[in-house]
């Protein structure tokens, strides 16, 4: 505690209150999402055998696919920062790389499934969706809040780890000073960890 | 030492210029003193121009009928008032202008954990407010749906709804910002030797106040998202015609705005809490019991946001409960009023300008309190409910309460900012004159309230007419004395007299450096070997 109270003086740096607040700011993330969630619970009790019915309508083989696809990623993030403190710098740059890889992949794949969705006039305010039971309507309702919610997360994931990417090639980020990149590994847990929740509860649960 | 650490030292914090001059060296400064000064400024700013629109409003309400201004206008006025004072003055009031400046200092710390985020969430803080005025000026006309913004009312008007909850969205990301900060400081940065129950009690308002900001703002971030999707989307979450229900708009409004209610009260009451012992150089009593009370009121307040919806229609069960807890939660901020009292007891009391407004804060807030223990009772409330009782209630809470404490915190480290002291006996008048004030503007509000006066209402029956007018009458008093209390501070802040380090005999860490303090407060960080107020 002292000496890291000299090393704030001296080098205003301090990796534990890094995580920390990295830490925090994570409740706060699921806390935003836990408004959402919780509107689902309700409606879903409410709407019972409609939601069960709009969830039918889902391809659950897009997001199989993107659950495999973020589970990997968050593998290859973790696997960066090890290969990072162990000094391997362009394996790490390289698993960074593929992270940022998946994020794109899942991405794409998500532009497909919104794209096939709104080919079938299902999107909020759509004509068709107007005709439809109410439940239906708050089931699509949610299913485009949400997951566009955590797709701009996947945006911001990614651009964070390009930045971490950039650092480490310059030379700021390395095997002494990791915390930035620790960071943003955290991060993108938080966002493989949402789309854990959201798949089952939107596409599984029946 | 190294030669660019002794730097640091050379001068006050005020004169200390780095890299850059004139104003930039404090637009670009991440000094928590700085900052904690650039936020009095913005929200004394604000504050007045939330002052002047509820002057105009309590000018429109002295007779029934139009007197200035037509019923859409005074809609948006009370609207933009309590945008203003609510998300721009009061949540931030406290906690980002002395969170900033003295809670590093009172836990002998150099600054904040992250000082470039602090700065950023003071630029958040600005951009947010700018929005929120701008949505008064903007085509569509100001927001009208009340401060609550209430759906589906606020999913379907076609005033200017979106830049307002925007502005109150960037507000709050601020707001858990700065509490991420605190937070963190206030678990790193503490000196060595100062455990948690060696922190003066302000640090402890502040610390369970900033756990308030980082879990309940989110929430109502969402909320005020799903309104700007159910506007531009039509998706239908609070839309009946849709399937949603509005009820659950509510519920998720209050259970981050109930919550704040205590962001603004708690810092408050921490301010209190080292105003007393100070004027009373007594040790203040029950010291675990004041810190404890803070984290009970944070955690129970999570809990009761249901009384805001007695009539909203709620489950029996729920009803009940919601009313229960909120009777618990009345009994920490209790317990605070009693342990305050006790110190004064056998005190050396010193009857100087910031305790003055700690005695008014402390009677303002108790009937603010018990007020709101009508309210909290199920057969009560639904009598008074939206009615100007509420109005009433709700001002001797917030500004009976956290407004007076805000004062007295200013008149208690003023020396402390600016190495000057205002004029005690301008001060004193001042503070009883926006006492008397404030009782003839709000106290007739309970009155009526109880014999039918709707909130809100433009217009209103003749016999209510005789309170508003005393109620005018009030806001005028109360704005003199706030004119006399600005003046004199701001003309203190350059030509006052100089102050000495420590012109109240205070114990805790500010007021052993210098006034002002140096740059980085410490020359040597100190050791803490007890407990703060041991007076001698």
């Amino acid at each position: 505690m002292e000496h890291q109270a000299k090393a704030h003086l001296l080098e205003h740096r301090d990796d534990e209150a890094a995580k920390l607040g990295m830490w925090l700011f994570i409740f706060t993330e699921i806390l935003l999402f836990g408004g959402l969630f919780l509107v689902y619970a309700v409606y879903r009790a409410m709407y019972h055998t409609q939601f069960h019915e709009a969830s039918l309508e889902l391809n659950v083989v897009f997001g199989a696919v993107n659950t495999i696809v973020l589970l990997v990623s968050s593998m290859a993030v973790a696997m960066a920062l090890t290969a990072l403190q162990e000094n391997k710098v362009k394996l790490s740059r390289q698993l960074i790389w593929l992270t940022v890889l998946c994020a794109l992949i899942f991405m794409v794949n998500k532009y497909f499934e919104w794209g096939a969705k709104f080919e079938h006039d299902i999107y909020p305010g759509s004509e068709l969706l107007r005709k439809l039971e109410h439940g239906h309507i708050l089931y699509y309702g949610l299913y485009f809040a949400m997951t566009g919610l955590h797709a701009l997360h996947v945006t911001v994931g990614m651009i964070i780890l390009i930045v971490v990417e950039r650092r480490i090639k310059a030379g700021k980020v390395h095997a002494e000073k990791f915390v930035f990149l620790e960071n943003a590994a955290l991060y993108w847990h938080l966002v493989d960890l949402i789309w854990i929740f959201l798949f089952p509860l939107l596409y599984l649960i029946t | 030492m190294r030669a660019e650490v002794q730097d640091f030292y050379r001068g006050t914090y005020l004169e200390n210029t780095g890299r850059y001059k004139g104003i930039w060296a404090w637009l670009t400064s991440t000094d928590h003193k700085r900052i904690g000064l650039m936020y009095l400024y913005a929200i004394s700013a604000f504050f007045i121009v939330g002052v002047i629109i509820g002057l105009l409003m309590r000018i429109e309400l002295i007779a029934p009928g139009k007197t200035i201004v037509e019923p859409q206008a005074y809609n948006g006025l009370f609207t933009v008032h309590g945008i203003i004072m609510i998300f721009m003055v009061v949540i931030p009031g406290l906690s980002a202008t002395f969170g900033n400046f003295s809670l590093p200092i009172m836990i002998g710390a150099r600054d904040v954990a992250f000082p470039r985020l602090n700065l950023f969430s003071f630029y958040l803080f600005l951009f947010g407010s700018f929005l929120a005025i701008l949505s008064q000026f903007m085509r569509h006309g100001p927001p009208d749906t009340g401060w609550t913004f209430y759906a589906p009312y606020s999913t379907s008007t076609g005033t200017n709804v979106i830049m307002a909850t925007t502005a109150a969205f960037i507000l709050g990301f601020s707001s858990i910002l700065t509490g991420l900060n605190f937070i963190v400081t206030v678990h790193r940065l503490r000196a060595p030797g100062m455990t948690f129950f060696r922190m003066p009690l302000f640090p402890w308002a502040i610390y369970a106040t900033a756990w308030i900001q980082l879990l309940a703002t989110p929430v109502v971030g969402i909320t005020l998202l799903m309104i700007i999707a159910e506007r531009l989307f039509h998706i239908g979450f609070f839309d009946p015609a849709l399937g949603g229900d509005p009820v659950l708009y509510q519920h998720l409004f209050w259970i981050y705005s109930h919550p704040a209610v205590y962001i603004m009260i708690l810092p408050a009451m921490g301010v209190i809490t080292e105003i007393i012992p100070t004027f009373c150089q007594r040790k203040v009593y029950g010291y675990k019991a004041i810190a404890l009370s803070s984290v009970a009121i944070a955690a129970v307040g999570y809990l009761v946001w249901g009384h805001h919806m007695y009539t909203s229609g709620m489950s029996g069960k729920s009803l009940w409960l919601f009313s229960f807890l909120t009777f618990v939660v009345a009994v920490p901020s209790a317990i605070k009023v009693f342990n305050w009292l006790a110190t004064m007891y056998k005190g050396s009391i010193d009857m100087k300008p910031p305790f003055l407004f700690a005695l008014f804060f402390i009677f303002l807030f108790t009937i603010g309190g018990l007020t709101g223990l009508v309210l909290g009772a199920l057969a009560t409330n639904v009598h008074v409910h939206d009615t100007s009782f509420v109005v009433a209630h709700f001002h001797y809470i917030i500004f009976g309460g956290m407004g007076f404490a805000a004062f007295a915190a200013v008149h208690y480290w003023f020396p402390k900012m600016y190495g000057r002291m205002y004029n005690i006996k301008q001060a004193t008048i001042a503070s009883i004159i926006m006492f008397i004030g404030f009782n003839l503007l709000y106290f007739p509000q309970f009155i009526i309230g109880i014999e039918g006066m709707p909130r809100r209402y433009y217009d209103y029956f003749p016999q209510f007419q005789p309170a508003q007018i005393v109620s005018t009458i009030g806001g005028f008093v109360l704005a003199a004395g706030l004119v006399l209390m600005f003046y004199n501070l701001i003309r203190s802040a350059r030509k006052g007299e100089k102050a000495p380090a420590n012109p109240w005999n205070g114990t805790t860490l500010e007021w052993q450096i210098p006034s002002p303090p140096p740059l980085e407060n410490f020359e040597e960080i100190p050791h803490i070997e007890g407990k703060p107020y041991n007076f001698k």
